[in-house]
């Protein structure tokens, strides 16, 4: 069962309900944070590294001996990741997108693959949950490559927890494709809904189905609840605000650490994901 | 000489939008640009009145035509991501629009139409005027959008004679927020007093550091957590980043957001909108704000 934890919104508290409901399962699960910009479920877990690994992408690098300055290279890449002046080739590895067309189209072969590091894939433990996240390389644009890395961890016989990023662009469907089901988690504002909106029909793009967690419940209005249920999207959780949560978020400590009653909640809302993506499956 | 005060966080949901919009009516005369192509909410305070309505064309992606295709495979085999299936057909949503396959197909059976990948738009809104835009679902490109509304904010700021931009910028570290960041005269930096917010502003300050645009720090939620307020405080300064001041945890801010309305037009004595008004001076009075334009290079975050 592989669930991805996405937003729309940023701040909602997608590292929230990772973060918990995979502690919650513990053992057999594996919570993957490919939120890559900005990693953020090693400061709740703390968990222990075991393997890194720097991930990279292919850029070109020139053997100028054998360039004859034909431009082939340069015409092909739409990245405008190449360029000739004077007869020699430019490269500019921060366009490149790593489709290696340059390397297939050069008459002479004089382009050879090289690698530009985008990010670093740490593993390792908190207890018995297994751990993996990507770190983005700091100045680098390109961050899909790394999500599909980390993505790479996801295993059909355990339970994979995906914590993605925000937003509804490239990065966050990197990050949700290949789910069996994308948990939304919301706050009830003007803000959180129309974010939601978004999230929603990105979800629905890839034809995965989606439930609801409401995060702050208890602040704002009720347009996210009319929505879910115009749209028949299940609330599945709701956590209302308590400044007791706020405070142990801010210290990075875990909700089920100070208030163990929530473990249930969150194995509940696991059990609950499980029915709905298999009605879902039957359904197709 | 037209300054650009650009907001950003790092970590989603620390109040930058909330905030560029209270900055928006204090700025008096300015030009708002929304650089959070992908999940854009500042319209939702400013109910802009859309005056231009444009597409943005982005990027190509590649189609197979069926009945010139041999299925000879050379095109999955030159796909780098992926994006061909089994039975030839392409996933556009894998496509990178890289058009390798486009060139090398033999029987050039690949057509490669341009996307349409947006919208975006030039409002008239309370405050001024605006330039926001609304990226596709699932697309890619955004950082390229992001550009287009700066440079757009940029055009209408000279042809009305404004001299301040402020830009409500994404979260993260990535594409948009590399595209929303250079070329800045300063950042405006809203951390809110949790480990998530310093780590994150952390990459943020490192990214900005990068691209040499100045930090001005602003903690929002203050009270929530006074030690990590402190040591936010103490990191600012560290790396050379002004600190112009602190907004309370107040519930106004959603109820505001409720209301469509800036904090300091729903509840303008309220601690968060003394607050607000209060941070704002500083930003004006910070250096690198200043209305020549002179670049003071030690204000580079270090």
């Amino acid at each position: 069962m592989i669930i991805s934890i996405a937003s729309g919104k940023g701040g909602t508290g997608k590292t929230t309900v990772a973060t918990n409901l995979a502690l919650s399962l513990g053992e057999g699960a594996r919570l993957l944070d490919c939120d890559v910009e900005e990693p953020n479920c090693h400061l709740f877990l703390h968990p222990q590294i075991t393997a890194s690994e720097i991930v990279t992408s292919f850029i070109p690098v020139i053997r100028e001996e054998s360039c004859t300055g034909c431009k082939k290279c340069a015409e092909i890449c739409r990245f405008r990741a190449l360029t000739v002046v004077r007869g020699k080739v430019l490269v500019f590895p921060e366009l490149c997108h790593g489709c290696g067309g340059c390397l297939e189209v050069c008459p002479e072969n004089a382009v050879v693959e090289g690698s530009r590091e985008i990010g670093v894939m740490e593993s390792g433990w908190c207890g018995p949950l297994g751990f993996v996240q990507g770190r983005l390389r700091v100045g680098e644009a390109m961050s899909p490559p790394l999500i599909r890395k980390v993505q790479a961890n996801r295993n059909r016989a355990i339970k994979i927890i995906i914590d993605a990023p925000p937003g509804t662009s490239c990065p966050v469907v990197a990050a949700m494709k290949g789910s069996h089901f994308v948990l939304l988690v919301t706050e009830p504002t003007p803000f959180g809904l129309h974010d939601l909106g978004l999230a929603v029909e990105a979800v629905r793009v890839l034809g995965i189905p989606c439930g609801l967690v409401i995060n702050r419940s208890d602040m704002g209005d009720d347009g996210v609840r009319q929505y879910a249920l115009r749209e028949k999207i299940p609330v599945l959780l709701e956590i209302p605000f308590e400044r007791k949560i706020a405070e142990a978020y801010s210290r990075g400590i875990p909700i089920v650490e100070i208030m163990p009653e929530w473990a249930q909640r969150f194995r509940d809302l696991y059990d609950r994901i499980v029915v709905l993506a298999g009605n879902w499956g039957a359904s197709q | 000489m037209i300054r650009e005060l650009v907001v950003v966080s790092g970590k989603g949901g620390t109040g930058k939008t909330s905030i560029t919009a209270a900055f928006a009516g204090l700025a008096g005369n300015c030009v708002l640009g929304d650089a959070d192509v992908d999940a854009a909410d500042l319209h939702l305070l400013m109910s802009p009145d859309v005056q231009k309505r444009t597409d943005f064309m982005g990027g190509c992606k590649a189609t197979i035509r069926a009945e010139d295709c041999t299925a000879c495979g050379r095109c999955r085999g030159l796909c780098r991501f992926a994006a061909i299936t089994e039975d030839f057909v392409v996933d556009a949503i894998s496509c990178e629009g890289c058009g390798v396959c486009v060139d090398l197909c033999p029987e050039k059976a690949i057509d490669f139409p341009v996307q349409k990948c947006g919208e975006w738009f030039i409002s008239g809104t309370r405050f001024g005027p605006m330039v926001h835009a609304r990226l596709g679902i699932a697309q890619e490109n955004s950082g390229k959008l992001v550009s287009l509304v700066r440079r757009e904010a940029r055009n209408l700021a000279e042809e009305k004679g404004v001299s301040l931009i402020l830009t409500d910028g994404p979260p993260g570290i990535g594409c948009p927020v590399i595209a929303a960041i250079g070329g800045a005269t300063a950042l405006a930096i809203i951390v809110e007093p949790t480990v998530s917010g310093l780590h994150d502003m952390q990459r943020v300050a490192d990214l900005a550091a990068h691209f040499r645009v100045p930090g001005l720090v602003c903690i929002n939620k203050s009270d929530l957590n006074s030690e990590m307020t402190e040591r936010i405080e103490e990191y600012a300064v560290k790396r050379k980043m002004r600190l112009v001041g602190q907004i309370p945890f107040d519930p106004v801010f959603t109820k505001a957001m409720i209301a469509g309305s800036t904090v300091l037009e729903y509840a303008p004595r309220s601690l968060a909108a003394m607050a607000i008004i209060k941070v704002w001076r500083e930003i004006l009075r910070s250096p690198v704000m200043n209305e020549l334009g002179i670049k003071d290079f030690t204000t580079i975050i270090q």
